[in-house]
């Protein structure tokens, strides 16, 4: 592991923890969030029969960086009647709550950030910060739509949190584990070991569970984009109705960090979702580095293997987010309690049924 | 289908007074003159008898007739003094397909006009923005505020033949 | 029910509560311009709607009396900017009533042919801009790509792709391109499958139909009472066409139908059925083309054009279906070179009357979802 490797080469702790929690933000975070700022707009512009950037490097690649060095060079505004202290740590509250999820995500076997047994219980929690800055962004803002917008989140996330929750529980109880490393390596071998299609081990019940895991695995993905305030569920952000929600009222870095924070979460619940469903950073077709027998290949490839599954489902995120439409608040609520929370309980005690065999 | 005379003789049985005549010497439009205080009784009886159902008001627009006199007034502007603002109804029956105008005037110093927003709450924006630009009261009128120009304009109604622009408005210099 | 809760907790408790009023506009993304709701609001129910409208005010009407009749022309361009062909088809109809001429054939068929794609281009942003409102970002680029072609048929024949001072009264400006009526014929077996995609992702999309059905249900009678025409007057399920109940122009020489409102997926005049007539008006508006694009007759365009418009003394009132309803014109004239007075109704400010019947007990997200669909533009309001 990373972690003993800087250790040893540091001989401190702490500099190797540092180092450590830094490399995801560095290295992944970052280069991704501006990854994804130009993809996305790649994405809606063919999607609509544009081209999208098109000027900045080839096929507008550096955009999101010419977009970052204008968002540094905006004036930081503070309206004189917004309550400065909360105004200036939601951001950061924000961010830090989508940063640390990573802390839990395990990137390839080589590197996870803290091999906790608690990961996805972690996960979940700290996610659960985000909303306590979205609040206290709508708050502070001082402003009446960016408070109907923090307060519609509130209620969104925390709904959603719910039907999230009872499919990973569903998980835990076909695998027995909460640690996402592990979760990860049993689902090693090929794509038929993926939770999705039943889990590693063979017999009837893993033939009983491929319906039930689908259906966990639609509630968990509809109930993460709401979580992470994607179309058909940005009701918080509704550019149309709320001017972007509980952010109208921040600029240059600030809102900068609104928007790393959005997409670092577009991809942490990706990555989740891959690694409960599709097998983590496993590789569905067995390792090159296995074949041509280079061991330290293989972590390589399987943080390829790892990207690759979370860009997947980023871009199923955009592709939803400019086909479909936006749902009413009232809609919202009724679809998590009154069909993706029942399905979620009537799929656990299936699952929980099933597993009994 | 009835045409402008059928409901003129209809009109002048019913309310004999408040109806005073029927011009259809011009060219494209005959239309019937009313008076200004009985407007809004004439009006529910047209919507509501059964052989007229004039259900649709199409239009209803101010008019300064400057029909009074011309007198110098400053430097080098002019003011209307006496004659009449007028207040034209289109209306139709969108069951029967007829048509017919109304016109009602009332004097340019105390233009006072009942309200027909009772009868078609469409008339309601309308009215407003007759008194907007004008300045003809609708005596009735729920909510008579100004609706084109700002709430505090106080230069007077700009589709006045004798209006003039203001020199400043809140600071500001009036552009010619 | 809430205000129950309300008084009861008031009792209770000696606490009271208080509506939020939430100012939408003048500058906001879903208001279509510049307009000012205020909106009285109770958590996120709407208890009161009151538009204040004016901030695009330029008093045209008192231009116009300064001006002779052509001069008025570019003046109603700027009226319904999304449907200015339109505004001056109605215009030249009320002038020609006035002086009482008539025009060649072929003006009246280029007339309607224009009408009609203007029409199609002007509901083409009413529907794009409702997807855009809604959320769904990409039916609006959709629908702009094909008005641009539109466009591209204007700038043809008169140089100018929104404002086009085309349609005078007595004629139009131009003789139509050579090359047009090949590239209008074109357009037709182009747009019609256009018209089924915008339905797939759009119209019967499940969110949608959600967002829209049963929301903002204007019934037949308010509608009437409040004066609403066009779109909005048929999906409440009215068939109720000036182009065929009170024919102009050269209407009645073609063969369409009036859609109206079904209540296919809620009720009657709902949001659903006001998008959803406009959808089908865009079939029949390409109906009316291609017949008009058979039947066009060759002749003189600018013969019957008049070179001094003095009309005799006398007031008309002629009005047209509009895009988005009944564009009504009343012309006084005093027998000068100018217009005593001209007053355009335009069904934009009638329209947006009628706001606060229809808003209120919905939620904030829905006065964008009616507001979209009553389909205004705020340079005919404000005028």
């Amino acid at each position: 592991m990373t972690y003993d490797f800087f250790n040893k080469l540091f001989g401190s702790q702490i500099v190797a923890a540092l180092i450590q929690s830094l490399l995801p933000l560095f290295f992944f975070i970052l280069p991704f969030a501006l990854f994804a700022v130009w993809f996305e707009r790649k994405v809606s512009a063919h999607m609509q029969d544009r081209l999208g950037p098109m000027r900045v490097g080839w096929h507008g690649w550096l955009q999101s960086i010419a977009d970052i060095l204008k968002l540094i060079q905006k004036e930081d505004i503070i309206a004189t009647e917004n309550d400065k202290p909360l105004f200036n740590i939601a951001p950061l509250l924000v961010f830090v709550g989508s940063y640390a999820a990573f802390a839990a995500i395990p990137f390839s076997s080589a590197f996870i950030g803290s091999n906790l047994d608690l990961g996805v219980f972690f996960i979940v929690a700290v996610s659960g910060f985000v909303v306590a800055g979205i609040l206290m962004a709508g708050w502070a803002s001082n402003n009446k739509y960016s408070l109907l917008g923090a307060m519609r989140s509130a209620a969104q996330i925390i709904s959603y949190e719910i039907p999230t929750i009872l499919v990973i529980v569903t998980i835990v109880m076909v695998t027995g584990t909460l640690n996402l490393n592990t979760l990860s390596e049993m689902q090693t071998g090929h794509f038929w070991n993926w939770m999705i299609f039943g889990g590693p081990t063979f017999g009837i019940a893993k033939f009983l569970l491929i319906p039930f895991m689908i259906l966990g695995f639609v509630i968990i993905y509809i109930s993460t984009l709401a979580e992470v305030n994607r179309t058909p569920f940005d009701i918080p952000e509704a550019e149309s109705e709320l001017v972007s929600g509980y952010h109208t009222e921040y600029s240059g870095m600030k809102f900068a960090m609104f928007f790393l924070a959005e997409y670092a979460n577009m991809f942490a619940v990706s990555a989740v979702v891959a690694a409960l469903f599709f097998g983590g950073y496993q590789s569905p077709i067995g390792y090159l580095g296995n074949l041509i027998g280079i061991k330290w290949f293989i972590p390589i490839e399987q943080l390829l293997w790892f990207t690759a599954k979370g860009l997947f489902f980023v871009f199923v995120q955009m592709w939803l987010r400019w086909t479909l439409p936006r749902l009413r608040v009232d809609q919202l609520m009724a679809a998590c309690w009154k069909y993706l929370i029942p399905l979620a309980f009537v799929n656990l005690i299936i699952i929980g049924l099933i597993t009994l065999i | 289908m009835k045409t402008a005379q059928d409901i003129f003789n209809t009109l002048k049985e019913k309310f004999s007074d408040s109806i005073i005549e029927l011009i259809s010497s011009q060219p494209v439009e005959s239309f019937i003159t009313v008076n200004p205080l009985e407007i809004n009784k004439v009006c529910l009886f047209l919507r509501d008898n059964e052989e007229l159902l004039f259900d649709n008001l199409m239009n209803l627009s101010g008019v300064d007739d400057a029909n009074g006199k011309t007198i110098p007034d400053g430097d080098s502007g002019t003011k209307i003094e006496g004659g009449t603002l007028s207040v034209y109804y289109h209306i139709e029956s969108t069951k029967l397909k007829h048509k017919l105008t109304l016109k009602t005037s009332s004097s340019r110093e105390n233009p006072e006009v009942v309200s027909v927003e009772q009868v078609w709450r469409h008339a309601d924006w309308h009215e407003r923005e007759a008194y907007d630009l004008f300045g003809i009261n609708f005596l009735n009128h729920p909510d008579l505020r100004r609706i084109l120009m700002p709430y505090d304009w106080e230069f007077g109604f700009p589709l006045r033949k004798d209006y003039k622009n203001p020199e400043f408005y809140q600071g500001m210099k009036v552009p010619n | 029910m809430a205000i129950e809760i309300e008084n009861n907790i008031a009792a209770n408790t000696g606490l009271k509560t208080e509506h939020m009023i939430l100012n939408m506009g003048p500058q906001h993304p879903s208001t279509h311009g510049v307009l000012r709701l205020e909106l009285e609001l109770e958590g996120e129910i709407i208890k009161k709607v009151t538009p204040h409208i004016g901030y695009l005010h330029r008093c045209f009407e008192k231009h116009a009396e300064a001006m002779s009749y052509p001069q008025v022309v570019p003046y109603v361009d700027r009226m319904d900017y999304l449907a200015s062909m339109y505004n001056e088809f109605g215009y030249a109809i009320a002038v020609e009533k006035l002086l009482g001429i008539q025009v060649p054939e072929r003006v009246e068929y280029i007339r309607v042919i224009m009408g009609e794609f203007q029409r199609i281009a002007s509901h083409l942003v009413a529907l794009g801009t409702y997807g855009a409102d809604i959320g769904a970002v990409t039916p609006f680029l959709f629908c702009f790509r094909d008005r641009e072609k539109i466009l591209s048929l204007f700038e043809m024949t008169c140089g100018a792709r929104l404002l086009y001072n085309y349609i005078w009264p007595g004629g139009v400006s131009h003789d139509l391109h050579p090359d047009f009526i090949r590239q209008a014929k074109e357009f037709i077996p182009y747009f019609r499958p256009k018209i089924k995609e915008l339905n797939d992702l759009l119209s019967y999309n499940k969110i949608f139909i959600d967002r829209t059905a049963n929301v903002g249900i204007l019934p037949l009678e308010t509608a009437i009472n409040y004066g609403i025409s066009g779109p909005n007057l048929r999906a409440s399920g009215f068939k109720w066409d000036l182009r065929k109940d009170d024919t102009y122009s050269i209407y009645n020489k073609f063969d369409f139908d009036i859609p109206v409102g079904k209540g296919l997926k809620g009720t009657v005049g709902d949001c659903w059925d006001r998008y959803f007539v406009r959808v089908l008006e865009m079939e029949e508006s390409l109906k009316i083309i291609e017949q008009a694009l058979d039947q066009i007759p060759e002749g003189d365009v600018t013969s019957a054009i008049p070179k001094r418009i003095k009309p005799p003394v006398g007031q008309v009132y002629s009005r047209v279906e509009n895009p988005r309803g009944e564009l009504g014109y009343f012309i006084m004239s005093n027998g000068s070179l100018n217009p005593f007075r001209v007053k355009a109704r335009g069904p934009s400010f009638v329209h947006l009357g009628i706001m606060n019947e229809l808003c209120k007990g919905h939620m904030v997200a829905d006065i964008i979802a009616i507001l979209g669909s009553i389909d205004i533009v705020l340079g005919e309001v404000d005028r």
